[in-house]
Order: structure tokens, then sequence, then C-alpha cells
């Protein structure tokens, strides 16, 4: 009789210590979700604080391309303004879109793509680019592992009795920034 | 990945006591060498001859070998980049390769950007130390600065993270400084066996070993013992650290590929690598292994051998190349089981599971031409070595060496006056 009960009770000790590793392990995956989200916003605003310094640079050397600079820096005032998921990401991509053709018209000024602060900026706007760009894929990639964990035998069990809900991949909605580039030789 | 992790750490257990073992065995030979004294214990029913110089040679060497590990886990980065030459530098110092190892730090979710540190050699090279991904440190060289562009820079950093993310780096800091301390012990010993067989040996064995009832038959054939394992024990322990080094560099190019998502970034960096064999004078064989290529054998042909640390380089390109596009762990292994034709033994399961993903187009962001990268590379040599930087209005950029010592200095295209900041470097 004692041996059965003793053999219950180590059973029912492996399987809540069982429980409580999957358990964690959700936590773990879904902190790691929140914290790639948060890294993103990290590298959107630290976009927004380049862009004056940007401005105020290439303002001397382009003094007839008054249109391309005030573009960006409205696309940057919107962006920085933008709240809500949906309306930030438009803003964004605006400005992203600003940007390149900024740097398209930058091409035409030497003077400018030699002075050093220029270079600098451009460095920095450029590993911007980048961060926001990896920022996301490792957003993506957590979401990947968070939401397999969710539906997956077993974990799926504890999933679902302590509700966890299912992460939402970060998509590029505009459709212009997924489009390959079409290059024209005319 | 976790697996990966977890593997690594069973592996670098594994190689700790083992390489504890052979520290222990050397001590035994070193202590028994120099005094080469027993003393008769009763073991059981039958005395045995308990060799005392022995005994305190393995406590000697226990000892060596936690101050070694302590101090190789504490500050190992810190005593390898030392050992490599390699200087710390800051944001300022060189922008673009801070950014780049800060966006492979995003991209591979390390906890804490690694330290960066840069090695005043033309040579083309670079290389991981640390303990943990929040103390670690990568370290480039010049050469590799001034040669690759932005994407190839970012792939060979990649790598690098990569061996942070996977936990390669404690293992090949624990390793490199055991090792080389093995290395240095026995070679201690060896030059000591020189000069004791000359002198030391047969005054002890004359006066001592009439009194030990071991007899010299037993002695002799220990002494013998000590100098045999003295010639294996480097040898082994060097064995035992390249069998676990290679497959981390396989795994080190599949997780660069995984964080650009850009294969061949890393790819076309190997293959400039290649092709500029470096100076291999400043490079010790102890922090060798580390390199994303072998510094040592760099050029030489014959690197499929079980003895090399890193697998040959013209197969890794092929790897990187061959993973078409796609950038997962997945394509890696296919690409990799095609071209060494092997099963992809390497990678494990989880990480064959997880993300599926695919090379990234890439915005093609206008690239710093040759001359540019190789202007910055020299600044930041310039600024390790304490010239000053004045930023004149007109875009010019005045480098003042240290010696420069005149309180103003003119401008070269402007004819602008500017006031040398005193004792700012």
């Amino acid at each position: 009789m004692g041996a059965v009960v003793l053999i219950l009770l180590v059973f029912l000790v492996v399987v809540i210590l069982w429980v409580v590793g999957i358990y964690n392990g959700l936590v773990r995956l879904r902190n790691a979700v929140k914290n790639a989200w948060s890294q993103i916003d990290v590298q959107l605003k630290r976009r927004h604080d380049l862009i004056p310094n940007l401005v105020e640079t290439a303002k001397g050397y382009m003094k007839h391309e008054r249109e391309t600079l005030e573009s960006v820096t409205q696309a940057r005032n919107l962006a920085q303004n933008a709240s809500g998921a949906a309306k930030q990401g438009a803003a964004e991509s605006q400005l992203s879109q600003a940007l390149s053709q900024f740097f398209v018209v930058v091409e035409r000024y030497p003077d400018l793509k030699a002075n050093q602060n220029f270079l600098q900026i451009q460095e920095e706007l450029t590993s911007t680019e980048n961060r926001i760009s990896f920022s996301r894929q490792a957003y993506n990639d957590a979401v990947m592992m968070f939401n397999n964990r969710i539906e997956m035998f077993p974990s799926n069990i504890i999933a679902g009795m302590f509700q966890f809900v299912r992460a939402d991949f970060f998509e590029i909605d505009n459709p212009v920034e997924r489009e390959v580039p079409k290059v024209s030789f005319s | 990945m976790f697996e990966l992790i977890r593997a690594n750490k069973r592996r670098s257990m594994i190689l700790m006591s083992v390489v504890l073992v052979l520290l222990l065995l050397l001590g035994f030979a070193i202590g028994f060498a120099v005094v080469p004294a027993t003393q008769p214990i009763q073991l059981g029913n039958s005395p045995f001859p308990l060799p005392i110089g022995g005994m305190i040679g393995m406590g000697l060497a226990l000892l060596v070998w936690g101050v070694q590990a302590l101090a190789a886990f504490f500050s190992g980065d810190r005593l390898l980049m030392a050992a490599a030459g390699a200087k710390e530098i800051r944001k300022q110092d060189h922008p673009r390769l801070f950014n780049v190892v800060e966006e492979m730090t995003l991209a591979a979710q390390l906890p804490a950007m690694p330290k960066v540190y840069i090695i005043e050699n033309m040579s083309l090279n670079a290389f991981a130390a640390g303990r943990d991904a929040k103390h670690a440190a990568v370290a480039v060289t010049a050469g590799l600065l001034s040669k690759l562009d932005r994407d190839q820079l970012q792939g060979v950093i990649a790598h690098e993270i990569g061996h942070i993310a996977n936990r390669d780096v404690l293992f090949m800091t624990m390793a490199g400084i055991m090792v080389g301390s093995i290395i240095m012990l026995a070679e201690m010993f060896l030059r000591m066996m020189w000069y004791s067989n000359l002198s030391g040996t047969r005054r002890y064995s004359s006066r001592r070993s009439s009194r030990s009832s071991g007899g010299d038959g037993a002695k002799l054939a220990l002494l013998v013992l000590a100098g045999i394992l003295a010639v294996v024990a480097p040898l082994l322990a060097n064995m035992l650290y390249l069998a676990c080094s290679r497959q981390r560099e396989y795994l080190a190019d599949a997780s660069g590929a995984v964080y650009t998502r850009y294969p061949e970034g890393l790819a076309s960096a190997l293959e400039i690598i290649s092709r500029n064999p470096g100076d291999k004078a400043s490079i010790s064989k102890a922090t060798a292994p580390m390199y994303i290529v072998n510094p040592l054998q760099a050029g030489q042909r014959s690197l499929s051998s079980w003895t090399s640390t890193h697998p040959p380089i013209e197969e890794r390109v092929r790897i990187l190349r061959g993973m078409g596009t796609g950038a997962s762990f997945r394509d890696y292994a296919r690409s990799w089981g095609k071209i060494a034709g092997r099963q992809a033994a390497s990678m494990p399961a989880s990480a064959l599971a997880a993300a599926q993903s695919s090379t990234s187009t890439r915005s093609v962001e206008t690239q710093e031409s040759a001359s540019q990268r190789q202007r910055d590379t020299g600044d930041l040599l310039r600024r390790i070595n304490q010239f000053r930087f004045i930023q004149c209005d007109c875009g010019v950029q005045l480098k003042l060496p240290p010696e420069y010592n005149k309180p103003k200095v003119q401008c070269v295209r402007c004819g602008t006056t500017h006031h040398v900041p005193s004792g700012a470097h």
C-alpha cells in the first residue's frame, strides 16, 4: 500500500516539474519576443534622431534640393508623431522612401559626399537601416520559436492551459518595399 | 540552438578534465624528476614506495591548474587579446566596425555587445574570445578593415558573433590558455631533464635510492614514463583541442549566414582572406585556432588533414555559395552534406527545425570606396597611436602626430588657422 502511494507521489512530482519546465520555457520565449519588439522601436527612434543632423549637414551643399530635404524632414516628423502599429508602419516606410530618394540626389553632389561629417552620418544611417532590418529579423525568429512551441505537442497543452497566444510576425505592408527594384537601361 | 550550447558546454567540461589529468601526470613527472626519492608506506600488507617528489609535483600542478582555470574564466578574453597584441577601441575610432558589431549583436540577440579590439597587423584575420555572451570580445586586424567592404566585414563579424552565441568562446579561451600552459610545462620539464641528467639525478640516486626499498628498477621506469609523458602530453592536448574546433567553424559559418541572411558576404570575405596570406610572425600557436582562418596555415594547401583546426577555406566558401537562396541552418546543412559528401552530423535537429528563412534582398547602400576604406583604417591606426584630429569647416580633417607641439595649425585646403587642443588625444 505504502509503495503504491510512494510511486504515485513520485509520479506527481515528476509531472509537476515537467509542467513547470515547459511553462518557464514558454515564458522565456514570450519575453524574448517582447524584447525583440522593443529593439525595433529603439532603432526606429535612433533613425528619427539622426535625420535633423543629416538635413543640417546637407543644407549647405544642396541649395537647389529644398524639396527633397523638406520631404525627408516631413516624413520624419510624421513618423515620430504616428501612433498605433499600422500608422507607424506606414509612416516609417514613407520615411525610408524619402531617405532613399535623398541618397539618390546626393550622388549629384560630390563635395557633400566628400564631407567627413556627412560620411559619418551616412554610416550611422546605413547602420540604422541595417539594425532595423536585423531587429525585425530577430523579432520574426523569436516569434517563430514562440509560435512553434505553442503549437507543438506536448507544449501546446500547457500553452492552452495558461493562455499563451500566438505572436504576430512583423510584415512589411508597403507593397513598394516588397518589390524588387526595377532597373532600366535607357 | 540550446542543444548546441549544451553540447559545447559538455565538450568543454570533458576537455577541461582531460587536460587536468594530463596536467597532473605532467606535474607528477616533473616532481619526480626533481626529487626522485620514495618513501615506503604500508599499502595493504606489502610495502609501496610513495614518490614524495611526484606527489608534491602533482599538488603544484593542481595549483597551477586552478589558477589557470580561474584566470581563463575571469579574464581569459583580456589575456588572449593581450597575447594577440590587440587594443580595445571605442566607437569614434572606427564607427563602421563598431556599427557592424552592434548590428550583428542585434541579429544574434546577444544580451550585450562584445568589446571590440583591433590588431595592428596588415594580415587579414579576426577572432572572438570571452567567457559567455555577456563577457565577450571580438578582434579584427587592421588589414581586414582595409580590404573588406561593409557586407564582407559583416559576414566575418557574424561568424565571430556566431562563436560567441554558440558558446564556443569559453571553450576556445579556456582551451587556448590550458593547452598553452601544458606546452609550457612540458617544455620546462624537458629542459630540466636535460640538465638534471648531467648532474642532479645521478647525485640524488646515488645518495638516496639506497634507502628506499622500491629499488632502482621502478624508479627508472617512472622516470622514463615521465619523459615520454612530457613529450606526448602537449601533442595529446593539442589533438583534443583540434578535434573539437573544426565543427565549430562550420557551425559559426552557418550562424553567420543565418544572422546576415547573406552567405555571399562571408563567402567573398573568406575568398579575399585566402588570397592574402598575411605574416605569421606575430601570431602564437596558442591563439591560432581562434582566428577565422588559421593564421599559421594560411596559404598552405593540405588543410583537410585531421591536424588542422580549420576546415579548408575553399570548402567553406563552396558550402556557403551552395546555399542558394536559402539562409537557414537547414540550407547550410544541406549544402554541407552535398559538398563535404557526408551526412550533416554537425547540425543538431533543433537548429534544423527552427527558422526556415531566405536570403534578404539587400538594399544597395552606397558603399564606401576602397580608398576611403584605406583612409579610415589609417585614421584608426593613427588614433590608437595618439594622433590628434581637427575637423576643419571646409570638410578637411587634419591629422596631427603626437610629436606635433605647436599651438596652432593651418588647414591645408582653405588656410584657416586652428588651435591645437592641448593634451586632448
